[in-house]
């Protein structure tokens, strides 16, 4: 009896789900989520096989999958289950690789299949299998012609991309054993994969060949049960396939009425943890008259933008601005006069300098708050200069800072560095 | 539209020595594109994804923890960012961190003539003179987080960001229906 009430050779319930671009789909196993990806590129093959196109395999195994699974680390088990896809694909030649040709010797179209666990429940090679294996069907590549030395692609709409030539489908189906070979049980969930012994790996194709087999763990077998589960492997084989078509063929003929697809509509209405809405109109109308009034409030204080404004001697200020501690450099250029401790203190204001000569200006710019409404720049926070003392500044040399695009640009990050 | 984000939860967890920090949880983003390994892009989002819930997620609650939190692409259609955000928050909620207020993220993309378009698609993206993508907060409708890609000018900038705050609306009455309908069962 096992925990999920499921017999010894039951499968879980196994979905189909397709995404709005060729060759993208999610494959359900129960709990277990894996999402297949298809892409193709032109490049030039590889110099032993002139003549062959480019398969390439990546499975990754999303944090998200389970809390142990952490990004950019090649843990074994992910390089094996990488090794053992590729091997099933790629050696079985499900593939016709030599149609993926385009120029000998020179443009080859690569296939990437890039698999993400999404979900780990178990039996993530199963799930993965029937990903690449249905994502690849669903795939269609731009159309291609060749005249002479010329090659054109053809984008989708000028013809319709064509299907890769897919010879037969294998599937892995995995077997965990128990207590030395006596117990065997098909598509293991994770609590079964934790405490077994042992794992066994057919991959197989509808029309009963064996493409991959491996087995790993160390459990030693008898040669009549390894017979019995490349028996269950192709009753379940078949099944999977029927299923598979039957969703590739419901996809397409959706997409050929012109039906909405993809996974936003995949999910279906009852489930209580989908929702769905339909694009909703947002009202703009009195947008424009509100965005007028916040301009309108705005405007008086660009006004006072417009004024250079003297903090300290030596520094004007046109618009906030984070202060950048070229201020310290310049001054200590110039003729001495005590330095402020108040700038270093104080956060940045990026400054445009200007010719100033006394800064009789200055008390005065001290206690007035420049204040700009929140929508001109967001949340700006106001800094009022410190204390300053006066002095005496004979003269400045003009410095052209940034524009004031790129100062926009560098407030905002330095004032997301900053908070 | 057809653009889908899955987002996953993990935490409050213990975290190694290097990482923890004494003041609140650490929040880690991970955003995973569909094709090809995650590059410079998926980073910059990444920080600006977790810029933004830094500033909604009570860290202090849990010290000395980790808030890891993973986004894989399903399927790129337009306004990827926001949607990833509205993913973020949504998995937030879900798993029931403490925050402050929610958040949405909103869209926009500004046409040659002017014409404000929200929630483009990628083809409108494409043609669009400048996208600019908005977080903005439940409570009092402040922006958390804004990014442009292209030029405009500061009237089409407020203007973009009044039509996003009204398209808030809409975005957080979705979020309160889908949570009543998913706890009232």
């Amino acid at each position: 009896q096992r925990l999920d009430g499921r017999q010894c050779y039951d499968y879980r319930n196994v979905r189909v789900s397709f995404g709005p671009d060729r060759g993208c789909c999610v494959v359900e196993l129960g709990k277990t989520r894996v999402l297949g990806q298809v892409s193709c590129e032109l490049v030039p093959p590889k110099p032993n096989r002139a003549t062959e196109g480019i398969l390439f395999f990546n499975l990754e195994l999303s944090p998200m999958a389970a809390p142990g699974f952490e990004p950019g680390r090649q843990s074994e088990l992910l390089v094996k289950l990488n090794r053992l896809i590729e091997r099933c694909l790629r050696n079985s030649k499900c593939i016709d690789t030599e149609s993926l040709c385009v120029v000998a010797g020179e443009k080859v179209w690569q296939i990437r299949v890039d698999l993400h666990v999404l979900n780990h429940d178990g039996n993530i090679i199963d799930a993965a299998s029937i990903a690449a294996i249905v994502a690849l069907c669903h795939f269609r590549r731009p159309d291609v012609s060749v005249q002479g030395e010329e090659v054109t692609v053809y984008s989708p709409e000028e013809r319709d991309p064509v299907p890769l030539s897919i010879h037969h489908m294998p599937i892995c189906v995995s077997f965990a054993f128990f207590q030395q070979g006596t117990y065997l049980l098909v598509d293991p969930s994770e609590r079964e994969e934790r405490v077994m012994d042992g794992l066994l790996v057919i991959a197989m194709n509808k029309h009963r060949e064996i493409c991959t087999i491996q087995s790993s763990g160390g459990i030693m077998l008898l040669k009549d049960q390894v017979l019995r589960c490349s028996k269950i492997t192709a009753v379940k084989v078949a099944e999977i396939t029927e299923l598979i078509q039957k969703a590739l063929e419901n996809d397409q003929k959706v997409r050929k009425e012109g039906g909405k697809f993809g996974f936003a509509e995949s999910i279906p209405n009852q489930k209580i943890t989908a929702f769905k809405m339909e694009s909703a109109a947002v009202d703009t109308n009195d947008v424009e008259e509100q965005a007028e009034e916040i301009i309108t409030k705005a405007d008086p204080p660009s006004e006072v933008f417009a004024k250079p404004i003297l903090h300290t001697p030596g520094t004007a200020q046109i618009g906030e601005g984070i202060e950048n501690s070229w201020g310290d450099l310049e001054e200590s250029e110039r003729e001495e006069a005590a330095e402020e401790e108040g700038e270093s203190d104080a956060t940045a204001f990026e400054c445009q300098r200007m010719e100033t000569e006394d800064t009789s200006t200055m008390s005065e710019a001290k206690d007035e708050p420049i204040v700009l409404s929140d929508s001109e720049e967001e949340e700006v926070v106001i800094l009022e200069p410190q204390e300053v003392s006066k002095k005496t500044r004979t003269q400045t040399t003009l410095k052209q800072e940034n524009t004031s695009k790129k100062a926009f640009n560098k407030r905002r990050r330095k004032k997301r560095a900053a908070r | 539209g057809d653009t889908s984000v899955l987002a996953g939860l993990y935490g409050p967890v213990e975290v190694k020595g290097s990482k923890e920090s004494p003041d609140g949880a650490t929040l880690e983003v991970l955003l995973r594109p569909k094709v090809g390994l995650p590059g410079v892009g998926e980073r910059s989002r990444e920080q600006l994804l977790r810029r933004t819930c830094e500033a909604v997620v009570l860290g202090a609650l849990h010290p000395r923890t980790a808030i890891t939190l993973v986004l894989q692409v399903l399927s790129d259609a337009g306004s990827l960012l926001s949607c990833c955000l509205n993913a973020a928050c949504m998995g937030l909620l879900d798993a029931g961190l403490p925050l402050s207020s929610l958040f949405c993220g909103v869209t926009c993309a500004l046409g040659a003539q002017g014409s404000i378009v929200l929630d483009p698609t990628a083809r409108q993206e494409q043609e669009a003179r400048a996208v600019l993508t908005f977080a903005i907060d439940s409570t009092e409708r402040k922006v958390l987080m804004a990014t442009t890609k292209g030029s405009c000018s500061v009237e089409e900038m407020q203007q973009c960001l009044a039509a996003a705050q009204r398209a808030a609306d809409t975005i957080f009455q979705f979020y309160r229906d889908s949570v009543r309908r998913k706890y009232s069962k």
